[in-house]
């Protein structure tokens, strides 16, 4: 049993930190519940595997605390905190056996010899490894490896949590899939606390029930697959999640009119207000390219945009265009009739965000 | 469908390359070969002498002795060189100034000419001048190496020790610095202890390193010549006269060139031939021994 519990954590790679850039993570606080699947997503840099290094104990945190059901862990090295990590390289031990390689942290525990081929037999024939057990292991496919440094976290009885640090990285991609499932699999059947890193946002989805994600050090919006697709807590968040990302309007309040430049926008009167009463200078409008919809008869609802190019995807098509010299997109559903030149852009106002200082506001509290 | 179209003409692409392997090896080889079933007594007079040389040279007592007195030269310092140089390697720092500056430390015999190593040590040794030699005098240790052949050989494996370990270090250095850091993580989480680390990550790592440290001291210490040549001599006697040393007497000593190119050629296969059983041994213990799986 293990929840995770992150505690005003922080930390710096430098001695000194004086700003809050030379922090590779930034003051957070976070809970990893028991036997959840979770995912932390982010692009490269963002400080997700760091993260990962401190839960671990690979790494100690500059400032604030991790506690293990409360208990604080900071100084407690890896191989005393009952966890176990999957790295980005599958790491095997080259001259041993699949056999050898699961047993080894078994072994390492002293563990008596009639206990250890049981739990490895049974790891093995979850993990479809039982046909390459008398192999070497050095001589294995990326994936067949990458299992083997997985089971090897799944021996042992004293896991509550497992770590992934990118794992699928150097696996083909016909065999990303069968493994997530896999991964799933094992979670379901265990009860594994298990925290994903990627920068792979559709294996963040269909791997975690909850995905955190992170932004230069911090953890911007932390929710269900659905949630970062529909409410983007942050316009990173709404940048990130999806494909292409979120169109962001960075917005005025000029003489009862929302403006993008010299473009007024047909947004709601809730929106308006909200705009109206906000006090900062950031105001920012967000719109998915889902929830554009372009005809060539404009309506009040519509304002005149400019077409730059149609990339045919297959099932949709997604056009890209200009407004106010800035680029857009919008996803066309199949069958779409033929964009012209002259183009009218509609925003669903049900799925207009407003950011404010790049966070998202409702605007219904307003 | 083979699309392949057979062309011969691509042979020329080789040509170059035969050329130089040809001025390089083969035709030196070759004229050695010459030498070694003639016997050459002048400009104008040659006898065919077969396979003679080559027995004459497998049967002389002198050479015999020589052979097995190489053999275990280079047995010695192996097994002192190999450990050494792995142990040297795990215990130097890792990063900042101190990994240079242990670095070229240690770097420094390998830039010291052969001769000038033997004539360092031979100095070293010296009862009168020798820090080495007098030292031991002043402590009460009987050692000379002139008279002593127990002495001249701990003193020639000794240099060579010295001076050699270094480059099994440096190359054990190298191999241990390419082990990405992910391993020694993960053997942390296995709770893996510092001897199980260095027997299933480290060692396994630097097995290849090591295969090119064993083959270079192996060659390097079998043709081993200016260095005793220097120090000792060949002596006290014929102690620590090994097979360079013998070749030389005749070759160039005595100008028997027949016996010489046979003995060079017997030499050359001898290398050859461990250096050979050697690769494909350890290439062997890689391999799978259940290359289809257990099942």
């Amino acid at each position: 049993m293990a929840e995770i519990t992150l505690k005003g954590l922080a930390h710096s790679y430098e001695k000194t930190p004086t700003h809050a850039a030379d922090y590779a993570i930034r003051q957070m606080d976070h809970v990893w519940h028991q036997g959840g699947a979770y995912a932390l997503l982010g692009p490269s840099g963002c400080g997700k595997s760091t993260l990962l290094n401190i839960i671990s104990g690979l790494l100690e945190p500059s400032e604030g605390d991790v506690l293990f059901d409360g208990q604080r862990v900071n100084e407690l090295p890896p191989e005393e905190r009952n966890i176990a990590q999957v790295f980005q390289f599958p790491v095997i031990y080259d001259t041993m056996t699949v056999f050898d390689n699961l047993a080894f942290p078994l072994r390492n525990m002293n563990t008596p010899e009639h206990r250890v081929k049981p739990k490895v037999l049974e790891v093995a024939d979850i993990l479809d490894l039982t046909p390459l057990l008398k192999r070497k292991a050095k001589n294995l496919t990326a994936d067949e490896k990458q299992k083997v440094s997985m089971g090897r976290g799944l021996v042992r009885d004293d896991v509550t949590a497992i770590l992934f640090d990118e794992p699928l990285t150097v696996i083909d991609p016909q065999l990303k899939w069968k493994l997530r499932r896999k991964l799933k699999e094992i979670h379901e059947r265990f009860n594994i606390t298990m925290i994903y890193v990627t920068h792979d946002q559709l294996e963040a989805s269909t791997f975690a029930d909850k995905i955190a994600v992170m932004y230069e050090g911090q953890v911007v919006q932390f929710g269900t697959p659905r949630d970062l697709f529909e409410r983007p807590a942050h316009t990173f968040v709404g940048y990130f999640i999806g494909s292409p990302g979120m169109n962001f309007l960075a917005v005025e309040y000029q003489g009862d009119q929302v403006m993008f430049g010299s473009q007024p926008l047909p947004v709601s009167a809730l929106l308006k207000r909200a705009i109206a009463s906000a006090n900062a200078s950031n105001i920012k409008l967000g719109i998915r390219p889902e929830f554009i919809t372009i005809s060539s008869q404009q309506t009040t609802e519509s304002i005149p945009i400019e077409v730059a190019s149609l990339q045919d995807l297959g099932t949709h098509s997604l056009l890209s265009f200009m407004l106010n010299g800035q680029p857009f997109k919008a996803r066309l559903p199949e069958g779409h009739p033929p964009v012209g030149e002259t183009a009218f852009a509609h925003f669903d106002n049900a799925h207009v965000a407003l950011y404010i200082d790049e966070y998202r506001v409702e605007a219904e509290h307003e | 469908m083979n699309n392949k179209v057979p062309n011969n003409r691509a042979w020329l692409l080789v040509l170059p390359m035969l050329v130089l392997v040809a001025f390089s090896a083969i035709i030196p080889l070759m004229t050695v070969v010459n030498y070694s079933v003639q016997d050459v007594l002048g400009p104008n007079a040659r006898f065919f002498t077969g396979t003679e040389w080559f027995e004459s040279m497998l049967n002389d007592s002198a050479l015999q002795a020589a052979f097995l007195r190489q053999i275990s030269f280079s047995l010695i310092i192996l097994a002192i060189q190999i450990p050494l140089g792995i142990g040297i390697a795990l215990i130097m720092p890792k990063r900042g100034w101190q990994a240079s500056a242990v670095l070229i430390l240690i770097t420094l015999p390998l830039l010291i000419p052969w001769n000038v190593v033997g004539s360092i040590w031979q100095i070293f040794t010296r009862g009168d001048i020798g820090l080495m030699g007098w030292g031991l005098r002043e402590l009460g240790v009987d050692y000379n190496i002139t008279r002593n052949a127990g002495d001249a050989w701990v003193t020639i494996v000794l240099m060579d020790v010295w001076h050699w370990t270094p480059l099994v270090a440096m190359l054990c250095y190298s191999g241990l610095r390419s082990i990405p850091e992910a391993y020694y993580q993960a053997a942390r989480i296995d709770r893996a202890s510092k001897w199980a680390v260095f027997r299933y990550i480290q060692l396994p790592k630097l097995t290849n390193v090591l295969v090119i440290a064993v083959l270079l001291r192996f060659m390097h210490s079998f043709m081993i010549y200016a260095e005793p040549f220097v120090l000792t001599g060949g002596g006290p006697g014929s102690a620590t006269t090994f097979l360079s040393q013998s070749l030389t007497t005749m070759a160039v000593g005595q100008q028997d060139l027949g016996p010489s190119a046979a003995f060079s050629l017997i030499y050359f296969l001898v290398i050859l031939l461990v250096s050979w059983v050697f690769y494909t041994t350890i290439m062997h213990m890689q391999k799978d021994k259940h290359p289809h799986g257990g099942a």
